[in-house]
């Protein structure tokens, strides 16, 4: 019994001692061993090997064209003047009593049974789905079973991302917050020297590159001459908590939320130490005035770290960006738009709040493949002169979703909870009624 | 989510209702998946509340003459089979379909498909479009954009042009035959992409 318990101690240390060795110190220092890349030649080797062989499998649906895009049904082109145009074939125009036609409703009718099987808002809230299997049972949605050798396949998969990756990743992630409480408490007792500052971007920086090899990350960054600067706004699109770390990882921001408790709060607390961030408490949220003016207040100290913020307002799917808030934009300063966007073949990053919890979410995380994503940095961008808010935050999120090739609605992500306004329903009437008695409609 | 066949096995009577609607089991599992997503509070069975939910249904104008057709009879909560068959009736028509007199139509043919349509306009389901529900159906398109006096002057006309027997209401009949140049299949169907 205690051989046993002897041999199982001394396999533990040596995982230890690999581990801290192999891929926290080079993570630290930021230098690279390689091993990761190597992993990535294997696992796109593989992926494509199980393409070939679902490809072949599946001969008989290849009439089922695959879309590119996430929808589910086929939508009719046209605005909704030509398609009741169409409808109404080449009658004439009746002289009196508006033109109106019986067929104009079925116009609406499907309109409205197209929004009931699948609607623009809720699809950008469930994870994209991938054009081939990657071998990961949660992105199974219509491959069946194909041959042994790929089941077989799938089932290594399952060991070696279970057994292997996910208590390699779990124990990184651990050493990488425990490191970030320790650092940033310690930095916070010296006095305000410059090399606290020095040192406080080297302890940030070191756990989040710990963090990032937890959860298997490769990250490219693109045009990194334009990375945001001190006293300037951060803005990117929103997709799961580790955006920040995705980010952090090349940088160092001042990160904006809501103080929580328990372990975050204690991370929280940690971190404000050593460099300002600025947490909210729940109440202060709600004064819009306060939270813009203490942002300011940030902002405008040039020597201050940029801050990060997410004006989306919640996750998304990867797929579009949505409204940004106008908030972010009053503050004034410059802003350094960030195009994030994860490659969905090698593990899905998005965070559906309404499906899975922190916990939950992060286990997926650490049992995906791996975490690949892009980062564009967009050249800073500032508001013009006469130009609103809203102006310069379509502005914004415009170029962000041309440079991360996303599809850029202007829907609020706060309607995943809240009730349209009214005022939708009368812009779509107006419109209509434009069609059946003309321009001379009363107000 | 997880394969076509567990989930198809969790839904009641698939077999019938497939039968019946003619929808695929890969489509049979999306709308599965869609009932269960609009169903936030995970009731097992959809009211009228749920579909508020949808905002592109929230900004159309005819939005709970819709819904209303879900809901028949007065009735507060709508299973999965009776939610799948109302969207059977938008289904693309089947175009090798024999004609067989014995065969009841299908859900999606082009008669069904005229009367689903004749239903949001019919809503005392007498069989007929009085003037009133048609009154009714431009209030609810036009609301505040157009005066009374053109509403009512809209609706005269359409009665006008497509009462064939003079009874100052537009029955069944009559509606299919103002409507035999419309293309109802293609627009009146929806394709499903995958």
């Amino acid at each position: 019994m205690d051989e046993l318990w002897g041999v199982v101690f001394s396999a533990i240390k040596a995982w230890f001692t690999l581990v801290v060795l192999l891929i926290m110190f080079p993570a630290m220092l930021g230098v690279s061993l390689g091993i990761t890349e190597t992993y990535m030649k294997i696992l796109v080797k593989t992926l494509k090997w199980a393409t070939v062989r679902i490809e072949k499998g599946s001969e008989e649906r290849k009439t089922l064209k695959v879309s590119s895009s996430n929808g589910l049904i086929q939508r009719l082109d046209g605005s909704m003047e030509e398609q009741i145009w169409e409808l109404r074939g080449s009658r004439p125009k009746p002289p009196v009593g508006g033109d109106f036609t019986l067929s104009d409703v079925f116009y609406f009718s499907r309109k409205g049974i197209e929004s009931i099987v699948e609607d623009e808002v809720t699809q950008r809230f469930t994870s994209e789905e991938l054009a081939s299997w990657n071998l990961l049972t949660r992105t199974n949605y219509n491959f069946h079973y194909i041959s042994l050798r790929l089941t077989v396949l799938w089932g290594v998969g399952v060991i070696v991302r279970y057994c292997v990756l996910l208590p390699l990743r779990v124990t990184l992630a651990s050493i990488g917050l425990s490191w970030l409480v320790i650092g940033t408490t310690a930095v916070g007792f010296l006095p305000n020297w410059r090399i606290k500052e020095w040192l406080s971007e080297l302890v940030h920086l070191m756990c989040y590159r710990i963090c990032a090899r937890g959860l298997s990350a490769t990250i490219h960054y693109h045009n990194r001459e334009n990375r945001p600067k001190k006293g300037g706004i951060c803005v990117a699109n929103h997709t799961s908590p580790i955006d920040v770390v995705i980010l952090a990882n090349d940088g160092c921001y001042a990160m904006v939320g809501q103080v929580h408790g328990g372990l975050m709060g204690v991370v929280q607390r940690a971190m404000v130490r050593s460099c300002p961030h600025i947490w909210f408490e729940r109440a202060e949220m709600k004064d819009r005035h306060l939270v813009t003016q203490r942002l300011r207040d940030h902002a405008n100290d040039k020597t201050k770290l940029p801050i990060l913020i997410f004006p989306e307002g919640t996750c998304i799917n990867n797929t579009s960006v949505m409204m940004f808030k106008k908030g972010s934009f009053e503050i004034g300063g410059t802003i350094y738009p960030v195009a994030i966007k994860y490659d969905p073949q090698f593990g899905d990053a998005f965070w559906n709040s309404a499906k899975y919890n922190m916990v939950s979410y992060l286990l997926r995380m650490m049992t995906s493949w791996a975490i690949v994503c892009n980062v564009w940095y967009l050249p800073p961008m500032t508001q013009h002169e006469g130009e609103s808010a809203i102006q310069f935050a379509n502005r914004v999120k415009s170029a962000i979703a041309h440079q991360g090739g996303l599809v850029d609605l202007s829907w609020d992500g706060g309607l995943k909870r809240a009730k349209v306004k009214d005022v939708l329903k009368e812009q779509q009437q107006k419109k209509y009624s434009n069609m059946v008695v003309g321009e001379d409609s009363s107000d | 989510m997880g394969s076509t066949a567990s989930t198809l096995s969790k839904i009641p009577d698939v077999e019938t209702l497939m039968q019946e609607t003619g929808f695929t089991p890969a489509h049979m599992v999306r709308l599965y998946d869609r009932f269960k997503a609009l169903d936030k509070e995970r009731k097992g069975h959809l009211c009228p509340q749920d579909f508020g939910a949808i905002k592109e249904l929230a900004e159309n104008p005819i939005g709970d003459r819709i819904v209303g057709a879900f809901f028949s009879q007065g009735q507060e909560t709508l299973d999965f089979h009776s939610f799948v068959r109302i969207l059977a009736h938008f289904r693309p028509v089947d175009k090798d379909r024999p004609r067989d007199p014995n065969v009841p139509e299908p859900i999606n043919s082009r008669s069904n498909k005229l009367k689903f349509a004749f239903q949001l306009y019919d809503q005392d389901k007498d069989g007929k479009i009085s003037r009133a529900e048609l009154l009714q159906v431009l209030r609810a398109m036009l609301e505040m954009q157009v005066t009374e006096e053109q509403l009512e002057s809209i609706a005269d006309r359409t009665i006008q042009e497509a009462d064939l027997d003079r009874d100052e209401a537009i029955s069944f009949d009559e509606f299919r035959k103002s409507l035999e140049k419309v293309n109802i299949d293609h627009k009146m169907s929806i394709r499903f992409l995958r």
